[in-house]
């Protein structure tokens, strides 16, 4: 796992998740089981392998969603800036507005679409009067390429998009408090082909100013979106390298079988 | 061919089971049909019961008097007026012996030769019965006009009098009237008189206010009016809603979003539960127990009443909301909490706005339960007769439901099955208001995801 890491040094500089032996609990099942990983600043992250293989449960660990579960139990060290994650003087909701979140089904609130962006900014007091706030809105909505498209209902339903848009939606409100890292539980998974390749590309565009880790069932997706690639199979990561590396000359039997279809 | 063979015997089967398919469906539906209209036909057959009975005690018979304030019957000195050097208590006791001067007048003297100059056939000998025409109250509502304004004695008024409650079931027909004269409460001479004035129009059925003004009465039947339950439900009312509701609708979000899931609160759930099917007299016994003998709170109040109500409403509440709670999609939570929400941020700015209409049904349902409920209430002392409408949660008052009760066992049955079962309309117009108060605050409020 370590091969693909550059030296220790350099890692640190370019880091921006540091990951050591990190277990996760459900009641009494082990559904990680230690995992040593580092997600790279700027760069886009990809989670591959079969249902129930911990992808998600882990891209969940990264900003504490799991704390919500009452059963799961985290162990090991998640460091995000050099500062342990897990550590009782991190506040979580600082954490999450550090490394948001956009979830598999699209989930905008049930209020307008401007309401919906503008709840997180509001929320962390990050703007104090109402033409920073539509500044935010709309820059938010522009970069998740959805401004065009509804700058003239703002004041509508933001349940009332498409799935697609809903889900660009959901990328834009979590863009609008700044977040460092963005987490992606299989966006495209409820979306159509069309609305799934505007996804990419807009994900391809965010890699600039974030760092994305995207979980997908599709190899294909992880393949075109993703710089590195890693392989989750029961609860531990196979392999994780550079993505083209990763599908064209797996280092590990499980991946090559994975990849080519022979389980999954 | 074999094939076909086969096919056709598939078919076959397939055929004859769906005819007793057919038939246990359509016997389930005749079941079902049935069932739903017979139950709608008792409900119609209560409804056209009650309404035949009680819309008729909404009007009562009453007698256009011109009533004569003859002076030489009130003799009564002058209204004393504070003077400037006088203190209040030397005032207050003036004002006493003239108030006592009054209760001495002969009002019934006056109603007496107000109503005599109607009747065509009167004797001298017969002045006692005139005034059984007309209830004991309206004496009383002349001494108040007199003590309100003394100036009117001398002069003459057009006042229209509540008769008796004895003659309005006489003219109502509401009482055989073959039956032998020692049968019937009203002397012959009385009945011929109503009869008479009933005719020539100086009694008429008119639209009763006193129903809805007045509170219980017992000496004057005809004027016994729903007022004093009317309030005395309304403060408990007031009470559940801002005492079961708040606290309910509290626990539940705390049960259902913050509490951990462990055995306690296993236990407590179940208990809740339960205590929504504890019957609700126990509920009364506890209110007594506690409510009067440890906190020493009155007996037969509204306050009483309101805190064992809502105890006895909390665990609907509770269950409402977190049933309401449970069914607000996972995924909004998520988002807010992904946002970096705190869980309170995420509970009061998301979940709870999309739960309120759920909310406010459970509560209102809750509500109406308690304005209806009537065993709790028997046993914290609110089945006594109140003659005066509470000013106060803390007087002593009845309610509605408890009103019905004691309106049923009143034994001038003629009179009061009427006025029962005009109170059971109230109750019930009550109860379908507060009901289409939740439905339409449900659809107003309901947001769409």
């Amino acid at each position: 796992m370590q091969n693909s890491q550059s030296s220790p040094d350099i890692a640190s500089q370019q880091t921006a998740i540091t990951a050591r032996n990190v277990e996760v609990f459900y009641g009494d099942t082990q559904a990680i089981k230690g995992i040593d990983l580092d997600v790279r600043n700027n760069e886009v992250l990809s989670f591959i392998g079969p249902s129930g293989c911990g992808k998600s449960t882990f891209l969940r660990c990264l900003n504490r969603m799991n704390d919500t579960i009452d059963s799961c139990r985290v162990t090991g060290s998640i460091e995000l800036d050099g500062q342990d994650i897990y550590h009782s003087s991190v506040d979580e909701v600082l954490l999450r507005a550090k490394v948001g979140m956009v979830f598999q089904k699209p989930n905008p609130f049930p209020k307008s679409i401007y309401d919906n962006i503008a709840y997180g900014p509001k929320l962390h007091g990050l703007v104090e009067r109402k033409p920073e706030l539509d500044e935010i809105v709309e820059s938010s909505l522009r970069r998740a390429g959805l401004w065009e498209e509804v700058k003239d209902r703002l004041n509508e339903p933001g349940t009332g998009l498409s799935g697609g848009q809903q889900q660009r939606l959901c990328i834009a409100r979590t863009i609008a408090v700044s977040p460092e890292v963005i987490l992606m539980d299989e966006p495209c998974s409820a979306l159509d082909p069309i609305a799934t390749g505007i996804i990419e590309e807009l994900i391809h565009d965010l890699k600039e100013k974030f760092t994305i880790v995207i979980v997908t069932h599709n190899m294909q997706q992880a393949a075109r979106v993703s710089d590195r690639t890693a392989f989750f199979h029961l609860g531990e990561v196979v392999e994780v390298s550079e993505t083209d590396d990763l599908f064209t000359n797996p280092k590990h039997k499980r991946t090559e079988d994975y990849i080519t279809g022979r389980y999954g | 061919m074999s094939q076909d063979n086969s096919n056709l015997t598939v078919q076959d089967k397939v055929v004859a089971s769906l005819k007793r398919r057919r038939r246990q469906e359509k016997l389930f539906r005749t079941l079902g049909l049935g069932s739903v209209i017979l139950s709608l036909a008792l409900v119609a057959i209560l409804f056209i019961n009650i309404f035949s009975k009680g819309v008729p005690a909404f009007w009562q018979t009453s007698m256009t008097v011109e009533v004569y304030f003859d002076p030489d019957v009130i003799r009564i000195s002058e209204k004393p007026e504070q003077q400037p050097n006088e203190t209040f208590e030397d005032f207050d006791e003036r004002l006493l012996d003239w108030e006592t001067q009054l209760g001495f007048v002969n009002f019934n003297r006056i109603l007496s030769d107000s109503i005599t100059p109607l009747l065509s056939d009167f004797e001298r000998s017969q002045t006692r019965y005139v005034t059984q025409l007309v209830t004991s109250g309206e004496r009383h509502a002349l001494r108040d006009m007199v003590m309100e304004d003394p100036s009117i004695v001398g002069e003459t008024r057009s006042l229209t009098l509540l008769t008796s409650a004895d003659v309005d079931v006489w003219l109502k027909g509401n009482i055989d009237r073959s039956l032998p004269d020692d049968q019937l409460q009203l002397p012959a001479v009385v009945r011929e008189w109503a009869d008479e004035l009933h005719a020539n129009g100086h009694i008429q059925n008119r639209f009763s206010t006193a129903l809805f003004m007045n509170p219980d009465s017992r000496s004057s039947l005809a004027s016994a009016g729903l007022a004093g339950a009317f309030v005395g439900s309304f403060y408990m009312l007031l009470i559940v809603i801002f005492l079961a509701i708040p606290m309910g609708v509290a626990a539940a979000i705390y049960l259902e979003e913050f509490a951990p899931k462990n055995k306690l609160t296993d236990i407590i759930e179940v208990n809740i539960n339960n205590l929504a099917a504890v019957p609700s007299i126990i509920f009364g016994l506890l209110g007594a127990a506690v409510f009067i003998n440890w906190f020493k709170l009155p007996m037969s109040a509204p306050v009483v009443g309101g805190l064992v109500l809502s105890l006895m409403t909390l665990p609907t509440v509770i269950i409402a909301t977190r049933a309401t709670l449970r069914a607000i999609p996972p995924s909004i939570r998520a988002a807010a909490l992904g946002l970096g929400a705190s869980k309170t941020q995420t509970v009061f700015h998301h979940v709870l706005p999309l739960a309120i209409p759920g909310i406010l049904t459970g509560s209102i349902l809750g509500v109406a339960q308690a304005l209806g409920e009537t065993a709790p209430l028997l046993l914290i002392g609110m089945k006594s007769f109140v003659a005066s409408i509470p000013q106060s949660p803390m007087d002593q008052a009845t309610a509605l439901p408890v009103q019905i009760y004691l309106w049923q066992g009143n034994e001038l049955r003629n009179f009061f099955e009427a006025r029962t079962s005009a109170a059971i309309i109230v109750l019930l117009m009550l109860m379908i208001s507060l009901n289409s108060l939740a439905i339409w605050l449900r659809r107003k409020l309901e947001v769409r995801w």
